[in-house]
């Protein structure tokens, strides 16, 4: 490798390429220089190779009148990637335009690789969440592997370090021996990648559901910290600056992965195996060191990773950042194989690869900070003043198009989106009459026990006890909790994320889905401590084309936009994934949410288990009867119905603002979000948290709710606190002066009971408390060790 | 006194040893990069965890080929102390300084947990701070953390008391559920011949804070420490 490095500064070619490019052979507009002849071997472009690369006729049109004569097949490759969904957002484009993306501490919004956001203390945390669906669903273990090394990379080319990650997983249910299959090998490819590398893995959420039986989710956050002075951004400017591959060597994998992202799972799909991907975190390993070394160096200008659509897309966008053109010439492009085409090279997925431009002048520093973490660093080509993408093999020109029209000039689709049918007739589902919805002490034991017992709600120790979540000795709050949390080193400070989204309320009604996502992240944050800052998304969707699909798009993007404003929690990076369909129809509308939270002093930290008996318990916020979409109702065999629970924005930022007041002042003991399995769920998993000494609770319902709504009904906008006994009255103060309200509902116990009656008087729940342990940690491992 | 911190391609603990040593025990730490071949003043050696050149082949195989290697191996060889966590443990097995191999969980799985271990010997350089028979909650995260060694090495491990930790439940008792990986005989820990070399999978420099959830490894290094400053 020290070889082709020592290449850099030695071959005669790099002069004569800086001399050639650096005043711009192309001056005038574009067109002027001789036109790319077509290559030979290659394909002739016919209209039915066009529409082989997911082109329809008018944009091919487009193309045309862009390009002013028939493109080469090199070209063709390049516009069909970039003009891709999952490049050119064709069709959310419009819609991601409505979020809000300012705040003060908003260092860098979308377009960039990860969002920043200033912590305080002249810290900056960088953070962004991806997709890597498709790929997982045809090879879990590399398709989850590969895609945390993408994110990662995604984070520490904005110069950040990695200091935390987290996994948003949709899953089918676990009966299916398949579905299993693909979990346990996500989860393995998540452990495996992000441990060798050295992140902690702290925290995210599974749900499993028969939506996603086809078409798995596997949507990774990763979370970087720098000095704010550090932040760099993936630009190719000046002129002259030489540009170089970095990593590991192209070879013909995921070619065209970006295309493939961007299409329905088929039946076919199995075998399009070779365009997944296989990941290297020990690279990768090196890749950050170095490249981290290297932007604190001063040396380069910019860097970026070489993601979907690889060579191409790293290099045009960042030129068209800069506003530059480049010049590359694929044949010195390091191959793992002889006789690549440029069009294999410049739309390879493999993995481990960046392109770093440098200041000119200064490879030798390059070359000498790359050789020490022994990577392979290659001059491929220079940055250019005439906007023009340019590439060459050797000395023939195999593509020159505009730069600006390849990144920017995709056309994008607003479209006319109507509900569907079925989701209307789903949502007139009621409840039956009140006065018949007593429930037996036997029903009602039973049906928390089988929510206790559900994967979504169970315990998911068995998949992050398979991550390292302690490395780097910052983790405050591990997995298991409402949100992870780290710490800031050098302040007192730390950071707080977690990823939420609930598909089937968002099935129902897409507008209130998105909002209650982006209100659970809040809350989830609000419970541990943090101050909600800003948000990352993954818009896991359908088939945009389809009307009922469009309208589950614009829908929840409209409800997101409003809730982030309501929160000032602005969207600053995310991921589109679109296509999400199995031959068995589209996913339920899945905008996952991952948000970031800064706890001005760790001290302040609430976890979510409580602590001693005799503690008091305090329910913020209001149970109404409201049991459409819950999960409660799913398991009653009544299907996914009714009307999902409202929301009240300005509740909820009152709810946050008062757990944050009480975990500021020290008051409480516990705090736990009321989520799916309604507040019976949220007192028990408080009670189980500690696998080794579970915690007994008696707690008498909120009156004027049906049992079956008091128990399981899944009302936004509440928390379950707990504190001291005499604190108790403060407690309540805090909450009324924020314009909470709350409740005592009952205590801690010591019996090791798990008790909770109706306001009448009836026991309702009566439990030992190691069965109410045993079904939520158990569950996954007891099927997971069955199948 | 000065440590020296090995950092090999894909280490990735190396950092929290110095963040240990330095920030909570206030010792001189420094890294030393693989490919040196002296130590130059140190007067400990750690070899940290991590995934040295991404565990491939088998954890610790191709790190034990480091140029460092050498002069970790003379520093052992004239009484230095060296310590191995983790990855650490695992490349001073591969590298004979230490008996025994590291090899797959029983589980067939990484574990990142929390485990109780019990100190089996408390005289050692490492281990004089605890007491014999002290429960510690330390952090593992490993895939490849089972311990073996013929039986006749592990006789000899246990009558020369060279086995410095062992897997133990709440109530300090060595059962086969309590052991996270398959180790023979429930061994987390153990001693070279002259008791200057220690290699252990649980991660002490992860449990030395309140804020990390316990403060059960300090001692571990203030034994290294204190054992430093009497020889010094």
């Amino acid at each position: 490798m020290s070889e082709a490095g020592a290449s850099m500064a030695a071959d005669p070619r790099d002069a004569a390429l800086a001399e050639e490019n650096g005043r711009g052979r192309h001056p005038a507009a574009f067109g002027a220089g001789t036109p790319p002849e077509p290559r030979p071997g290659d394909p002739e472009v016919t209209p039915e190779l066009v529409a082989a690369h997911g082109l329809s006729e008018d944009e091919y049109r487009l193309i045309l009148d862009l390009v002013g004569r028939v493109p080469t097949y090199t070209e063709l490759g390049l516009f069909s990637a970039l003009w891709s969904e999952h490049c050119g957002y064709k069709n959310s484009k419009p819609l991601l335009r409505t979020l809000p993306t300012e705040a003060p501490w908003v260092l860098q919004g979308p377009g960039e690789n990860a969002g920043v956001i200033d912590i305080g203390d002249g810290i900056a945390a960088a953070f962004k969440i991806e997709s890597h669906n498709h790929p997982s669903a045809i090879e879990p273990y590399e398709g989850a592997a590969t895609g945390v090394g993408g994110i990662l990379r995604d984070v520490f080319t904005m110069g950040a370090r990695p200091v935390a990650l987290l996994d948003a997983l949709r899953f089918g249910p676990l009966e299916s021996a398949r579905v299993r299959y693909l979990f346990e090998g996500v989860v393995r490819g998540i452990g495996d990648y992000g441990n060798c590398v050295g992140v902690p893995n702290i925290g995210g959420e599974v749900h499993f559901d028969e939506t996603y039986e086809g078409n798995p989710l596997v949507n990774a956050m990763a979370i970087g910290l720098m000095k704010a002075e550090h932040l760099i951004r993936g630009e190719a400017a000046g002129p002259g600056n030489p540009i170089i591959a970095v990593g590991a060597r192209t070879g013909r994998d995921g070619i065209h992965g970006a295309t493939f992202a961007s299409e329905e799972l088929s039946e076919e799909a199995e075998r399009s195996r070779p365009q997944v991907q296989v990941g290297d975190p020990f690279t990768e390993k090196l890749l950050l060191e170095a490249s981290l070394e290297l932007i604190r160096s001063g040396h380069i200008v910019g860097i970026q990773d070489m993601g979907a659509a690889g060579l191409a897309s790293s290099s045009t966008e960042m030129a068209a950042r800069s506003g530059t053109g480049v010049d590359i010439d694929v044949s010195r492009v390091p191959v793992r194989e002889p006789g690549m085409t440029p069009y294999e090279i410049l739309l390879s997925e493999s993995q481990e690869r960046m392109l770093v431009v440098a200041l000119a002048g200064r490879q030798d520093e390059v070359r000498a900070i790359l050789e020490r973490w022994e990577l392979e660093a290659v001059v491929i080509g220079r940055v250019t003043d005439d906007g023009l993408y340019r590439v060459r093999e050797g000395e023939r020109v195999v593509a020159e198009l505009p730069g600006e029209a390849l990144v920017h000039g995709c056309p994008t689709y607003t479209r006319e989106g109507v509900e569907s049918e079925e989701v209307r007739r789903a949502r007139s589902w009621t409840p039956a009459d009140p006065s018949s919805r007593a429930l037996s002490r036997e029903r009602a034991e039973a049906a928390l026990l089988r929510l206790l017992g559900h994967p979504t709600i169970a315990s998911k120790a068995w998949v992050y006890r398979q991550f390292d979540s302690t490395v780097r000795t910052n983790t405050a709050l591990e997995p298991g909790g409402d949100a992870g949390v780290i710490r800031v080193r050098g302040t007192r400070r730390a950071l707080a994320a977690t990823t939420d989204c609930n598909g089937g309320y968002c099935w129902l009604r897409p507008r209130t889905g998105a909002m209650i996502a982006v209100a659970e992240a809040a809350r989830n944050l609000a419970c541990v401590g943090a101050r909600p800052r800003a948000v990352t998304n993954n818009l896991n969707f359908g088939n945009p084309t389809r009307p009922e699909i469009y309208f589950q798009m614009s829908e929840a993007v409209a409800g997101m936009a409003e809730a982030c404003r309501a929160f000032e929690t602005p969207v600053v990076s995310g991921n589109v994934s679109l296509y999400n369909e199995s031959p068995r129809g589209a996913i339920h509308p899945t905008p996952v949410i991952g948000m970031v939270g800064v706890l001005e002093d760790v001290s302040h930290l609430v976890r979510s288990a409580f602590q001693a008996p005799g503690d008091r318990l305090v329910l913020l916020g209001v149970s109404r009867d409201e049991l459409g979409g819950s999960l409660h109702v799913r398991l009653e065999g009544e299907g996914l119905v009714g009307e999902p629970p409202a929301v009240d924005l300005a509740g909820e930022r009152a709810l946050q603002e008062a757990l944050l007041a009480l975990a500021r002042e020290g008051l409480v003991r516990s705090a736990h979000d009321c989520s799916e399995g309604g507040l019976a769920v949220c007192l028990a998993e408080s009670a189980v948290a500690d696998r080794e000494a579970p915690l007994g609770v008696d707690v008498e319902l909120p009156a004027g709710v049906p049992d079956d709504a008091a128990l399981f009904g899944e009302t936004q906008g509440r928390a379950v606190v707990s504190c001291h006994a005499p604190a108790c009255a403060r407690v309540l103060e805090v909450a009324e002066a924020y314009g909470v309200p709350a409740a005592e509902i009952g205590s801690v116990g010591a019996a090791g009971r798990f008790v909770l009656g109706a306001a009448d008087g009836r026991a309702l729940v009566d439990l030992r408390i190691g069965e109410v342990a045993d079904a939520w940690h158990e569950a996954i491992p007891r099927i997971m060790a069955g199948g | 006194m000065r440590v020296a911190i090995i950092t090999f391609p894909g280490s990735n603990c190396d950092y929290d040893c110095y963040k240990a040593l330095r920030d909570v025990l206030g010792v001189d730490a420094g890294f030393v990069w693989h490919r040196e071949t002296s130590l130059g003043d140190a007067d400990a050696v750690i070899l940290p965890g991590g995934f040295s050149y991404g565990d491939h082949l088998r954890a610790g195989a191709i790190a034990r080929f480091s140029p460092v290697m050498d002069a970790v191996a003379e520093f052992a060889g004239s009484g230095g102390l060296v310590l191995g966590i983790c990855n650490g443990f695992q490349i001073l097995c591969e590298a004979g300084l230490l008996p025994g191999a590291l090899v797959l969980n029983d589980t067939r799985r990484f574990r990142g947990e929390t485990v109780r271990v019990r100190v089996e010997n408390a005289t050692s350089p490492f281990t004089h701070a605890y007491e014999r028979g002290q429960v510690l909650r330390l952090p593992i995260a490993h895939g490849e953390g089972g311990y073996l060694a013929d039986e006749a090495t592990l006789d000899e491990l246990e009558t020369q008391g060279r086995v410095a930790f062992r897997y133990v439940d709440a109530a300090g008792r060595a059962t086969p559920e309590a052991n996270p990986n398959g180790s023979a005989r429930g061994i987390a820990g153990v001693l070279g011949a002259g008791g200057n070399v220690l290699g252990l999978m649980p991660h002490p420099e992860r449990a030395v804070e309140e804020l990390l959830g316990s403060t059960d490894g300090v001692g571990l290094f203030r034994s290294l420490v204190l054992s430093l400053a009497a020889a010094a």
